[in-house]
């Protein structure tokens, strides 16, 4: 039995211009790597059944994603359970190459915001042009949100993910609340 | 008197009366009233006293450029000062009070200050508070401040939220005027994102009110079927209430929105600060109108010509019964015709301008009767707390009076200022146009952009274009330009065809009259707000404040809340005239954001509350919550400090944890200490480099304590490294130290040593990591089970992975207090639930949790440094008797040849020592030993300080560590140390390990 609880234990906020949800525990590995080795492409692919991304880019389908975090990582989202196993694989895989393959699913909180609004709630914490025409589905930003640090994605229409670190998970959660609340619509996006 | 006029009033409701209150007295206005409007038709002109005189305030103007009317609002949590009445919509129920006067408005003490005036010159302050010197803090200052401020400050907690918007566009266009709408139009036809703020609640700025033809249809018409077309636009955004407050570098603008200003019971936060990055930006800032400086210029009923008209057509108010209008240039012959217009009487205009020909405006006002007087002016105005006349004068002459008109207005004009702010605050030029005696923007000396191309353009009368057929050309070539500047190829269109009435050349009139003696200079008011007159700026001429930026700072013109909107094109014009050089020689002073001032709410933003700062908790955090912590900021982790039982004080709390660490069984949050990975076949010698001592000779499965330094040789952090495997490496920092090395780790790995295998992760919150401590750690530990912890399996600064109760662990057998210890590191995910395993397999072993405090005593108790006490940026290993940890096997580390300068390695470097108070008290922390003699500052000399102080309740004493010169070869010496609270502290100077020093408890 696992004892794993997210950090705020999935809480909502359904009272405002949109709804905010803590997820439930997501698996992630930071794969740090020359990302150009096709050794590395294969062992991603096999694991994940997706190549890796190009620069500020995310491949996603079903349960697993590969987003693009800097030249030479990728943060691998797949199932909580199944993260020692791939670890495990990449680890052999790429025995002899240089990479750095390491769980940091419980480092994590991962947030959803969704509803016509929800755009305008991340263009109100963070600095990036998140408008129809500008951030589309398959593009990732490593970012800020206010004061912490962030990343996010489009998960389906007018949803966004956004991953933070978990001792900020109460902050992000406070956070995407007061930029949701009541009477805030910005009618722009 | 002013009241509500019977017609016009075209941005008011008036089906809907809107109750109001002012200084108390109940008054009713219409929808669509601003606060100033709502006075004015409440026969309200007197609204305020001015700040160093406290001479008699009124409405001057309608909009952004007033000086006078600005009230303190709301009560309470809504309470805000300097609040301009002109710029407020009005709403049921507002409160308003009036400023700087005591006791009331109608009656005020201050007004003494106008009575001695004559004593109270620009400089007074710096010249009679200059001496005697020591008067200057104890007298003057506290008076002065006393005297200081025009509004009160808010004493409650804000009501309200706020939040900021990040927003990209093309074009953004700052002034929903007409030429901003044009403008608009222009640049979204090429299909370019424009973004449009309008800092009122209305679009066409004055164009309505200014009248003309576009297109053969009525200006306001016009402007209609505009905003219409461009609401329309999927490309176009147009927000009312928002401000262009301010320009900056690589486009990058802020926009101030007013959300719930007009309407404070709504939901949503009311102000929203928009950060808006901007391909190209068009300054459609309009113009604003310039006084005439004649005496008595300041008195309540005197405003500004366009401003008087503003009332009667946008708000069907009128300033006054008799109104005479005195003016400079042809634009104030249309508030004379429009008072006319409603009914009003107009009983002259004074003409500065002597024109051989009447212009088509001036030809008007004649067939509608109007007497006008050319080459005349005002002399001065009579009345007090109101205007009841003037005498008039010739502009040529002195100020002798050739006539005495009684009136209750004065609409007066010296001409229009365009608004240049916007387009200045990023380094636009300006040039001097002679013809209509103004600065405008110099487009060919535009803001420039990383790509060295211009970023920002002026349109329309911002631009220095009056008349409609020159501001909506100049609007849709500038609407074009701004297009195509973002990439975009504009529509081929003409500008529509704007009609007004030509306008004859204005006169320069800065003072009036031309040769206007003292008395009368004296009286000419220039800054509204804060009092300077044409004598104050001619003083600082005289006594040699030349340069524009000396004068402003002098004379305090410009520097009131209005930030010289309407004085500071007058005032540098007497300051030339005085200087004998043109006014473009004089120059302005800089403009600077915000265009008028923005709430501090607003630039907050979210900021407040619970979410003020990114405050990290651990995965433990509630559970302490809910267990008495007393929390402790530690970067923006919060730590508990102790945990309080009930009717316990912190300090006892403190107490009763620290010795029961020794006697039974503690446990500590350790979550927040760094944790980075360290992979790679370079990882050993990578590790070398950054710590003082050899990494790289580390087995498999165990720990070293590292220190480690920055390339000057101090030292930066500590922690235990833990080697993994071969290539593996997990490196403790310091809790506000693991973002901080990781980054260190980083910069060195990218930019010195880039061709070495070394990856590096920061997995801090990973884990939840809890510190076993104390006589029963080993016993909590196999009361859980799972993995074998005992001294040979698991011997001290080993680690081994296994499980405990079940859980996924990681047991390392370190020790910060000199006691049984291991650091159990688990799944973040996890963590409470370990932690309420080991609470409960504790309780029959003593267990308690404790503190950082409790921490601090035990590990100072053992003589542990800790960074940031006995470190402070300037304490290198040698100075804490850490030689050991200094490899010497090693060729090189960060730090090592910083460590053999002359002054690093001087042993004259004070160093740690421990510290014994003689009588058991506690050293206060931070305390110097003083040393005989002075130094040549006449200070008193010393010979070390306290680092960390600390009443140990296991040893019964005060006990201390800190750097004392020549220390470690004084021991037993007795120092003296000055406490703040006038008491000499005395201690001796001893070993700084304190408890078990053969370090036996802790490796059992």
């Amino acid at each position: 039995m696992s004892k794993a609880v997210t950090a705020l234990n999935g809480v909502r906020f359904t009272d405002g211009i949109a709804d905010v949800a803590e997820l439930p525990m997501q698996g992630m590995i930071t794969l740090r790597g020359d990302l150009s080795m096709a050794v590395l492409k294969k062992a991603v692919k096999s694991n994940t059944g997706l190549a890796v991304p190009d620069q500020g880019q995310v491949a996603q389908d079903g349960a697993f994603a590969v987003a693009w975090m800097s030249p030479d990582e990728v943060l691998i989202l797949c199932p909580y359970g199944d993260v020692q196993g791939i670890i495990a694989k990449l680890d052999k895989a790429l025995i002899k190459a240089h990479v750095l393959a390491v769980d940091v699913s419980d480092a994590r909180a991962l947030f959803q915001i969704a509803g016509v609004h929800a755009r305008a709630v991340m263009a109100k914490l963070a600095p990036v042009d998140v408008s129809e025409r500008s951030f589309q589905p398959g593009m990732f930003r490593r970012t800020r949100m206010a004061q912490t640090a962030a990343a996010f994605w489009i998960a389906d229409t007018d949803t966004f993910h956004i991953i933070c670190f978990r001792s900020q998970a109460r902050y992000m959660f406070d956070l995407l609340c007061v930029a949701a609340q009541k009477g805030s619509e910005v009618g722009r996006f | 008197m002013s009241t509500r006029l019977a017609t016009q009033g075209r941005l008011v409701n008036r089906d809907k009366a809107v109750r109001f209150s002012f200084n108390s007295a109940p008054m009713t206005g219409y929808e669509g009233d601003t606060l100033a409007s709502a006075l004015l038709a409440n026969d309200q002109m007197l609204v305020g006293r001015s700040f160093k005189y406290h001479r008699p305030r009124g409405i001057v103007a309608a909009g952004p450029e007033e000086p006078n009317a600005l009230v303190n609002l709301g009560v309470e949590g809504k309470f805000e000062p300097n609040q301009r009445a002109t710029t407020t919509e009005l709403f049921e129920g507002l409160l308003a009070t009036s400023q700087n006067h005591w006791p009331s408005l109608e009656f005020d003490v201050g007004a003494i200050n106008a009575k001695l005036s004559r004593f109270m010159p620009a400089g007074f302050y710096y010249k009679m508070f200059i001496h005697p010197r020591p008067l200057w803090k104890h007298v003057y200052e506290p008076f002065i401040r006393q005297a200081a401020g025009l509004g009160q400050a808010p004493k409650g907690r804000d009501w309200d939220t706020y939040e900021h918007l990040y927003a990209f566009c093309d074009v953004l266009v700052v002034g929903g005027g007409i030429a901003g709408l044009q403008a608009a139009r222009s640049a979204a036809q090429s299909g370019a994102q424009v973004l449009v703020l309008e800092q009122t609640a209305h679009w066409g700025g004055r164009a309505p009110v200014d009248g003309g033809t576009v297109d053969g249809k009525p200006v306001d018409k016009f402007v209609e079927e505009l905003v219409a077309d461009l609401a329309e636009l999927p490309n176009v955004t147009l927000r009312a209430r928002t401000m262009g407050a301010g320009v900056y570098d690589h486009g990058y603008v802020l926009g101030y929105e007013r959300l719930t200003d007009h309407t404070p019971d709504m939901d949503g936060p009311r102000h929203r600060l928009w950060r808006i990055r901007a391909g190209h930006i068009i300054t459609a800032t309009g113009a604003i109108e310039r006084p005439l400086s004649f005496a008595g210029n300041d008195i309540p009923g005197v405003m500004l010509a366009a401003s008087v008209r503003d009332y009667a057509i946008n708000y069907g108010v009128s300033a006054g019964d008799r109104t005479v209008v005195v003016t400079n240039n042809d634009d104030a012959y249309r508030t004379a015709l429009v008072l006319k217009n409603v009914g009003l009487e107009v009983p002259a205009i004074l003409d500065a301008r002597v024109l051989p020909v009447d212009s088509p405006l001036m030809a008007e006002a004649k067939a509608a009767g109007i007497r006008v007087m050319m080459g005349h002016g005002v002399a001065k105005v009579q009345g007090a707390k109101r205007v009841t006349g003037v005498s008039v004068c010739a502009q040529a002459g002195e100020g002798a009076t050739v006539e005495e008109i009684a009136c209750d207005v004065v609409a007066m004009s010296g001409g229009w200022s365009p608004v240049v702010h916007l387009w200045s605050h990023c380094g636009g030029k300006l040039f001097w146009d002679a013809d209509w005696a103004m600065f405008r923007p110099d487009v060919d000396k535009a803001p420039i952009g990383a790509d060295g191309s211009p970023f920002v353009s002026p349109a329309g009368s911002a631009n220095g274009h009056f008349g409609l057929t020159e501001i909506l050309g100049d609007a849709h070539a500038m609407g074009r330009a701004a297009a195509r500047a973002t990439g975009f190829t504009p529509k081929k269109t003409n500008a529509p065809d704007g009609v007004c009435l030509d306008e004859a050349p204005m006169a320069p009139v800065w003072l009036m009259p031309q040769g206007a003696g003292r008395d009368l200079r004296a009286k000419a008011w220039l800054d509204y707000q804060n009092d300077v007159k044409v004598s104050d700026v001619q003083l600082a001429a005289q006594e040699g404040f030349e340069s524009v930026e000396h004068a402003k700072r002098y004379t305090t013109l410009g520097m009131a809340t209005d930030q010289g909107k309407l004085s500071n094109i007058n005032g540098l014009a007497i300051l030339s005239d005085a200087l004998n050089q043109p006014i473009p020689q004089t120059g302005t002073t800089t403009f600077r954001p915000p265009y008028t001032p923005i709430s501090m709410g607003a630039i907050g933003g979210e900021a407040r509350g619970d979410v003020f700062q990114p405050i990290r908790r651990t995965p433990m955090h509630d559970w302490h919550d809910a267990n008495g912590a007393d929390w402790e900021p530690v970067g923006h982790w919060r730590r508990p400090y102790a945990y309080v039982r009930s009717g316990e004080s912190v300090h006892d709390a403190v107490m009763r944890e620290t010795k029961n660490v020794r006697e039974n069984l503690g446990l500590l949050d350790a979550s927040t200490l760094g944790k980075l990975i360290v992979k790679g076949p370079d990882a050993g010698r990578f590790l070398d480099m950054l710590y003082t001592n050899m990494m790289s000779t580390l087995k498999p499965g165990k720990c070293r304590y590292g220190l480690m330094c920055g390339e000057n040789g101090f030292l930066i952090d500590d922690g235990v490294v833990a080697r993994i495997d071969e290539d593996t490496f997990l490196c403790h920092t310091t809790t506000g130290g693991a973002e901080r090395i990781h980054a260190h780790m980083e910069e060195w790995l990218q930019t010195e040593w880039w061709d070495w295998q070394v990856y590096v992760a920061n997995v801090t919150e990973q884990y939840a990591q809890v510190a076993v401590v104390g006589p029963n750690a080993r016993k909590a530990l196999e009361a859980l089970g799972g993995m074998d912890v005992s001294k040979d399996a698991l011997g001290f600064m080993g680690w081994a992975d296994g499980t405990l109760g079940g859980f996924a662990v990681r047991a390392y057998r370190i020790s910060f207090s000199g006691e049984l210890s291991y650091e159990i590191a688990v799944r973040a995910s996890e963590g409470q639930a370990f932690w309420d395993a080991l609470m409960k397999v504790g309780t029959d072993l003593g267990v308690m949790p404790y503190g950082t405090e409790a921490l601090h005593i035990l590990r100072a108790e053992k003589g542990f440094i800790m960074i940031g006490d006995e470190t402070d940026g300037t304490v290198i290993p040698q100075d804490l008797g850490l030689h050991w940890a200094l490899s010497k096997k090693k060729d090189d580390y960060l730090g090592k040849r910083a460590h053999l300068r002359s002054h690093m390695a001087d042993p004259a470097r004070w160093k740690l020592v421990g510290l014994e108070s003689t009588d058991g008290s506690t050293l206060p922390d931070g305390a110097y030993a003083v040393a005989e003699g002075t130094n040549a500052n006449g200070q008193r000399n010393m010979q070390g300080r306290v680092t960390s102080s600390y009443h140990s309740p296991n040893l019964n004493k005060g006990i201390a560590m800190g750097l004392v010169l020549h220390g470690p070869d004084r021991m037993g010496e007795v120092l003296e140390f000055p406490g703040t609270d006038g008491t000499t502290y005395k201690a001796k100077i001893v070993s700084p390990v304190f408890y078990d020093p053969d370090g036996e408890k802790q490796n059992v």
